[in-house]
């Protein structure tokens, strides 16, 4: 219907979606005016007001209380996403074009872990990462951020090969293309925005992980969303502090969609809709 | 397609690490995870380096269903059951909303879809601390009806004691045996209606069965509590589940507005001729067209919705009993009381009631690839 676009929109319509658009912007809105509010202006029964002027300084103070868990959540994002990538991609290409007796079947073993609630494994994790003595280290949340990103990663990867015609494939092969030949002169460099769609998956992903940041982690290798959660948790803070910091720790994601979000919409229907 | 022998040696080298990781990190965690669950683990010093875990058999399930001091876990299994209920619910009728809206191809749609959709990107911590705000008790939400002229609301969002629905958990068997035995009525009225005669005994004999568990045993067995405990629809998890609604509506508009794209042209037009009205066009034939969306969409945020506990986390805090959930308490009765083996139990029930979503979902996927 969307090729219809020189039939008349009711203003019904437009009433609606904007209406949707006000509420749906209402948490940006309060987080950004109490963020700016100066602490001695914030008061509970002005709540909606907007600051009488901006002041910045929370900004600061929220960035240099989060900081060490702002670089923690860097790294761990960052390495975790790469690493998840580049197995799901070679994982990837085998499920996608070399297909053999039972593969579907691992395939299926694989989509298997992307579903279980996490807190089905957190013991014996918690467990393991004790006993080879990386528990509390931002190691242990690495290993766990790879090991249970590979089902997604390899699904996205799955998907896109799928859409390499098999015939480019075959000529390939007949010109005497082997395995890793086939992969790393034709797949790898076509591969672009596969990484990409991957890529975005895994960061906003990781960094927006709650669950093992407070379980697996100890003080010095806390990620941003449990040094938030932390900051926001004490009953004295004051309201800019939280606000501020929640502006911090969402900023990197947010950028992200807001450059790549046709890439980021991909992702998340990578898991619901099938190709 | 299939390879070279030489090819298929290569894939499965490949697929080695990733296989073991999983087969270890996924499989043999569950089957570890069942395993605790069956043990006392945790009463003592259970972080020692051999702490001493004696099996038990079902005990811990036995004391978090029927034990005088497992209370919250059963309120907070109702808790997730409503919450998953609502959630569905809510971004299954807004999402819907926002497509048929967007669909009618308003401008600035880019916009707009942007602006339904960026909560999805955030972190539930950040979203979570932002609606914690908004639901204060003196501020907030709560002085919207200031601007009207009216008092301030006094509704506790996230700490209200108050229940609804109210029912006694010593009438659970008896609810779970009417419920089942309606599903086995159906299925035999659908054995009856097509013919299908082992069907049709099937739904006889198990409807039977449950309807004299309901109206009869039910009242002859000893209750599985000793007293009546209520549990019901805590109030003070509304302001969580419009938090989750608005943080996960983007994503189901999102997927009914490419069903609705998908539709072809002339359905709407076909319709028109027909002299139907667009709510007639959406109601009759764009919604039962898109069925498999809604399917998916009902199995996605069902899960999404056992995976609150960070937003329940930063919203009311993991100490809030009025909004808990299995997720909540099991990390409580881990990582602070030290109970592994009833933290194990709970998550062996949270991941029961994942699979029952997951598991035909995979298998309905298998087969559509196969």
């Amino acid at each position: 219907m969307s090729q219809n676009t020189l039939r008349r929109v009711s203003p019904i319509v437009y009433v609606m979606v904007l209406a949707a658009m006000v509420i749906f912007l209402v948490p940006i809105y309060m987080a950004l005016i109490t963020a700016l509010k100066n602490p001695a202006e914030i008061n509970l029964a002005t709540a909606w007001n907007l600051p009488s002027y901006p002041y910045w300084q929370s900004f600061v103070e929220a960035y240099n209380m989060l900081l060490p868990s702002l670089r923690n959540s860097l790294v761990l994002t960052i390495t975790g996403t790469v690493l998840s990538a580049l197995v799901g991609s070679i994982n990837g290409f085998v499920f996608s074009k070399n297909r053999f007796r039972g593969s579907e079947v691992v395939f299926t073993l694989f989509l298997f872990g992307m579903f279980i609630p996490y807190q089905i494994i957190l013991i014996p994790l918690f467990q393991l990462l004790r006993a080879i003595g990386i528990y509390g280290s931002l190691y242990g949340l690495i290993l766990a951020h790879v090991v249970y990103g590979i089902p997604i990663t390899t699904l996205i990867f799955r998907n896109f090969y799928d859409q390499i015609p098999d015939s480019i494939v075959e000529s390939a092969r007949l010109d005497g293309a082997g395995f890793f030949g086939l992969y790393g002169r034709l797949f790898l460099p076509l591969s672009v925005p596969g990484f990409v769609v991957v890529g975005i998956w895994q960061f906003t992903q990781i960094w927006n992980e709650f669950l093992w940041g407070v379980t697996l982690t100890k003080q010095s290798s806390q990620p941003v969303t449990v040094g938030l959660a932390q900051l926001a948790g004490g009953q004295a803070v004051n309201w800019n502090l939280p606000m501020a910091g929640s502006f911090l720790a969402g900023f990197p994601v947010l950028l992200i969609y807001i450059f790549f979000g046709r890439y980021f919409i991909r992702g998340l229907l990578a898991g619901s809709v099938k190709e | 397609m299939v390879g070279s022998k030489k090819n298929t040696v290569y894939s499965m080298l490949i697929l080695l690490p990733s296989l073991i990781l999983l087969l270890v990190f996924v499989y043999g965690f569950i089957g570890n995870s069942f395993y605790v669950s069956l043990t006392d683990w945790g009463t003592g010093a259970a972080l020692r380096e051999n702490p001493v875990k004696n099996l038990i058999g079902l005990e811990n399930y036995r004391q978090l269903f029927t034990g005088a001091i497992h209370e919250r876990f059963r309120q907070d299994l109702i808790n997730a059951i409503f919450y998953s209920l609502f959630l569905v619910a809510g971004t299954l009728g807004l999402g819907l909303f926002l497509a048929i809206m967007l669909d009618k191809g308003p401008k600035g749609e880019n916009i707009l879809r942007t602006i339904f959709l960026f909560p999805m990107a955030l972190s539930f911590v950040v979203t979570g601390t932002i609606w914690r705000w908004i639901f204060s008790p003196k501020g907030g939400v709560n002085l919207i009806p200031t601007w009207f002229g009216m008092e301030r609301g006094d509704f506790l969002w996230l700490s209200s004691r108050e229940k609804v629905a109210l029912f006694n958990w010593q009438s659970v068997p008896q609810i779970i045996a009417f419920i089942l035995f309606v599903i086995f009525a159906f299925m035999l009225y659908g054995g009856w209606k097509n013919g299908r005669k082992t069907q049709t005994v099937w739904g006889a004999v198990l409807s039977g069965l449950m309807l004299f568990y309901a109206a009869v045993l039910h009242y002859l067995l000893p209750p599985i509590l000793p007293y009546a405990e209520f549990h019901g629809f805590s109030l003070a998890t509304v302001g969580i589940i419009i938090a989750a609604v608005w943080q996960y509506s983007g994503y189901t508009m999102a997927l009914y507005l490419a069903g609705l794209r998908g539709l072809p042209v002339a359905m709407y037009e076909s319709a028109k001729m027909d002299g139907a009205g667009d709510i007639t066009y959406y109601l009759k034939i764009a919604i039962p067209n898109m069925w498999p969306i809604t399917l998916s969409a009902i199995i996605i945020i069902s899960h999404i919705s056992l995976k609150l506990f960070a937003l329940i986390f930063s919203m009311a805090g993991a100490d809030n009993a009025s909004t808990g959930h299995p997720s909540v308490l099991m990390y409580l009765i881990t990582f602070r009381a030290n109970n592994f083996a009833v933290g194990a139990a709970i998550s062996v029930i949270l991941f029961l009631m994942a699979a029952l979503f997951i598991i035909p979902y995979l298998i309905q996927s298998y087969r559509a690839r196969r």
